[in-house]
């Protein structure tokens, strides 16, 4: 508690200095700097404002990873007080850059353990977006279904990947087989997929809307896809006319989690730590699902009946230690490309 | 005297310009250069010799240079017979096919991309994309010098037994050959820095220079990689602006002649135009109707629904895009970077056209936001800009200002030429009958020069609201704009989404081309009124010399 009422001390006497008055007559605001598909709504945001006093700017800055390179290039003096939107691929290169600075919110109570990332709360988890391999499900017999990456070989020649070196599922899926089946065993198991017939495409969009046979609007043929968890839901919550009904393949799915972190150097630190309890409220837990087409993180949130319908929340989702994946991820990356692209 | 408040105006019309692009440009590009290349306060030079050592990223450099030489060539082969159809034959619908040809080039990217989209990319796609959206400039630069082939000199050949092909290899080509040079190292520099485009249809596993750029910087975090490869890039493109220089002021816009025109006379030639005109009108028109054709096509056939609730998406909480804001912050923002665009650009164009030592220096500087990774400036930006009185790096200014720089090189290559003429042609009379250089230019350079200003303006405007690059590295507080709402509705599933991306982009595509027929109006109006108001304008000259 102590560093935090030096801080406010600090912001107290600093705001005096600078303005000449009191403190109190500064508006309080608070700058969230994050990537382009952030979202809540509108409702629930000026509901904060209206209660804490606190106005929000939220800049947008492309994807997560523009994001996070620009909060890197400006550690220590950075463009606004909180970070939203970096996930555990990034973590590591951050954390080594000491661009957070320490928070633990007293929400964390209703977060479970597994979804911290750093023992010191640097970052704060705020939602989970699994990326798993979806199926449309009517191109399958119930009972020719895929259910694990072994059905996925004898069904390789419906699949279309993403190449991990230049996309964020797709490398979420390379370390899904690596959790899997282990480093050197993931080499075998994407050769079987080759000859089997996989397809690599290099982004989202081209393997979803381009390749994928249960994109509502697409134009694609393969019955699999890697995706996220929530996409069937997006199918029908976003669709025109009948949406399309597909699944996911639980067992396929690895654990993708979404921080916020307070910037260190941030010039609004006590607006930012009730920015970060205000995340992870469950105003905004509930609200971020139909949002982002993401999971919320606190286990007293309830989801939109629309997710209990058509969403499967991946129970026991494959992860990788983050110091290893930071260590690997080059090398991993380059033996995917030799093996499945050369 | 004179002379030296001559060189002192010039002086101040070159230093609004240098310092915009010095500020804007030049400064973050070389903070980023600077942090990526002496990471450690010592010059790493190493790490060029590990990109061009590194298999995968020499893969990417020559993918790059190979398809940017495919694109050229292809871009050539389909542009020459258009150049010449459109500035040497007179026929029916010349005008509407000569404005047609041009909105390709002023189309978004990401539209681009859509129309030529589906499936894991290819070579072949990315090259047609190229072609289409450059073959503008071939029809424009090439036209521009055909135009001004003296007929007499084409009937000379004919007699002289140089018929037909003969006459258009013998004759005409070489006479074209600095225009020629021009449209190719010009079409060669947009392919070689392509980012849109490629992201979305280079066949899998390769990418030119300026998506290896975005990936190291924003999926690898690897910056001293990325200020490797934004040098490389640097090289390329400035040895092709300097050969663009060299070729002698390749220019966008020529004003074509329309008095050079004649009706076709052999059959031979008849054929030829129909087969040009045909080819050029599918070549443009089959994309753009395959974006148009999907946005109206629902799951039950036609609909109109996306229009018609273009404004209610966000009322209804089902797209997590307001389309209607994203439409206002676009022509709100390229508003404003035109205005920025033509209030640098204009003052250069001036200068360029009053020097009469070399001109290269500042026209290959307002020429590199063109050549330059938009990419590294951005990233640039966040760190240049950010210590008073400097720090703007997240004001709203910054994306108008990131778009004028890119616009800026269009509205030089535009104005600059035709302010060049000009003054050559009339000032000096005017100045010759006592007026001074700042009466010349007010009452005689600048209302002749109104058309060209005219379509610099449009050119930034058009180019700004589709600009995707840069605006997507820069922080925003305001509603994404069009481009970026495009590329975020294409990251999401549902048919809705799609559909409604399938709609902005038509709606982006009609605002950009319904601009860029404005401007084959105004040309067209502009060839009127140069063959008949010459006297007239020789008649201002004459009465602000008397003015004075």
């Amino acid at each position: 508690m102590k560093p935090a009422i030096a801080a406010v001390t600090a912001t107290i006497v600093l705001g005096a200095c600078t303005t000449g008055g009191p403190s109190s007559d500064r508006p309080r605001t608070v700058t969230l700097l994050t990537h382009d598909s952030f979202d809540v709504s509108e409702q629930v945001l000026k509901a904060f404002e209206t209660d804490s006093g606190i106005d929000v700017t939220v800049l947008r800055a492309g994807d997560a990873g523009q994001v996070v390179s620009r909060a890197i290039l400006t550690a220590g003096d950075p463009e606004g007080d909180v970070l939203f939107g970096i996930d555990d691929n990034l973590l590591h290169d951050a954390l080594e850059a000491e661009v957070f600075t320490p928070y633990a919110s007293p929400r964390l109570e209703a977060v479970p353990d597994a979804y911290e990332a750093d023992p010191d709360h640097r970052v704060t988890p705020i939602d989970r977006g699994d990326v798993c391999v979806n199926v449309d499900t009517a191109s399958f017999a119930s009972t020719d279904m895929p259910r694990s990456f072994e059905d996925l070989v004898a069904s390789a020649d419906e699949l279309v990947v993403e190449n991990p070196a230049t996309s964020t599922p797709g490398l979420a899926f390379l370390l899904a087989t690596i959790a899997e089946y282990g480093d050197p065993g993931f080499e075998d198991y994407w050769t079987r997929l080759r000859a089997g017939g996989v397809r690599v495409v290099d982004g989202w969009e081209r393997a979803y809307f381009g390749e994928f046979s249960g994109a509502g609007g697409g134009e694609g043929e393969r019955a699999l896809v890697v995706s996220y968890a929530t996409s069937p839901v997006a199918e029908v919550v976003l669709a025109e006319g009948p949406a399309e009904r597909n699944t996911v393949l639980e067992d396929t799915c690895y654990r993708q989690i979404e921080f916020a972190g307070i910037l260190a150097g941030a010039e609004h630190p006590e607006e930012a730590r009730a920015l970060i309890d205000f995340l992870l409220s469950r105003e905004v837990q509930e609200d971020i699902p139909l949002r982002m087409f993401v999971y919320p993180v606190v286990d007293d949130a309830s989801l939109p009946a629309v997710f209990a319908d058509n969403a499967v929340i991946p129970a026991a989702p494959l992860s990788l230690d983050a110091e290893m994946v930071a260590a690997n991820r080059t090398d991993w990356v380059q033996r995917w490309t030799d093996v499945v692209l050369r | 005297m004179d002379r030296r408040r001559v060189a002192l105006g010039r002086a101040a019309l070159l230093g609004i310009p240098l310092a915009f692009v010095g500020l804007f440009f030049l400064y973050p590009l070389v903070r980023i250069l600077d942090l990526g290349l002496r990471p450690d306060g010592r010059l790493g030079l190493g790490v060029i010799a590990d990109v061009v050592r590194d298999s995968n990223l020499r893969g990417v450099i020559a993918f790059t240079i190979g398809q940017a030489a495919v694109s050229t060539v292809v871009t050539l082969a389909l542009g020459l017979p258009a150049a010449y159809a459109l500035s040497r034959l007179r026929f029916r619908g010349r005008a509407v096919l000569q404005a047609v040809a041009v909105v390709p080039f002023v189309l978004p990217t990401v539209v681009v991309g859509l129309a030529f989209g589906g499936g894991e990319g290819s070579l072949g796609a990315l090259v047609a994309a190229h072609a289409f959206f450059n073959v503008a400039v071939v029809v424009r630069v090439v036209g521009a010098a055909w135009a001004e082939v003296d007929p007499a000199l084409e009937d000379a050949a004919e007699e002289l037994g140089a018929r037909g092909w003969r006459r258009l290899t013998a004759v005409m080509l070489p006479l074209a050959r600095p225009a020629v040079a021009g449209a190719a190292t010009l079409v060669g520099l947009f392919s070689f820095t392509s980012f849109g485009a490629a992201l979305l249809l280079a066949p899998p596993g390769s990418a030119t220079i300026e998506v290896e750029i975005w990936r190291q910087t924003s999926q690898f975090l690897d910056l001293p990689v990325a200020a490797a490869l934004t040098l490389i890039q640097i090289v390329f493109t400035s040895a092709l602006l300097v050969l663009e220089t060299r070729v002698a002021g390749a220019r966008i816009e020529g004003g074509t002649a329309l008095a050079a025109a004649r009706p076709p006379r052999s059959r031979g030639e008849r054929t030829f135009l129909r087969v040009t005109a045909i080819g050029l009108s599918l070549f443009i028109v089959v994309p753009l109707a395959r974006v148009a054709a999907r946005s109206l096509l629902g799951p039950e056939g036609f609909t109109l629904d996306r229009y018609l609730h273009v404004g209610e998406a966000r009322a209804g909480g089902l797209l997590r895009i307001d389309p209607l804001g994203a439409i206002g912050v676009s022509l709100g923002t390229a508003s404003t970077a035109a205005v920025i665009a033509l209030a640098v650009g204009l003052p250069a164009s001036f200068a360029l056209a009053r020097g009469r030592r070399d001109r290269s220096l500042p026209w290959i500087a307002t020429g590199l936001p063109l050549g330059v990774s938009a990419v590294a400036v951005g990233l640039g930006s966040v760190i240049a800009f950010r210590d008073p009185p400097l720090d703007i790096r997240s004001s709203r200014w910054m994306v108008p200002i990131a778009q004028a720089v890119v616009a800026l090189p269009f509205v030089v290559r535009i104005v600059a030429p035709a302010v060049t003429a000009i003054r050559r042609d009339l000032a000096e009379q005017a100045a010759a009958l006592g007026a001074s250089p700042w009466r010349t230019t007010v009452d005689v350079t600048l209302p002749v020069a109104a058309p060209a200003i005219g379509t610099a303006a449009v050119f930034a405007f058009a180019v700004s609201i589709g600009e995707f690059g840069a605006t997507t590295f820069l922080a925003r507080a305001d509603a994404p704009t069009m481009p970026v709402a495009i590329v975020r509705l294409l990251g999401q599933p549902g048919s809705a989404s799609l559909g409604q991306a399938y709609a902005m982009a038509s709606l982006l595509m009609i605002a950009t081309a319904g601009f860029a027929l404005a401007l084959g109006g105004t040309a067209a109006v502009l060839g009127g009124r140069v063959a008949g108001g010459r006297d007239q304008t020789l008649e201002r000259s004459r009465r602000a010399g008397a003015g004075s």
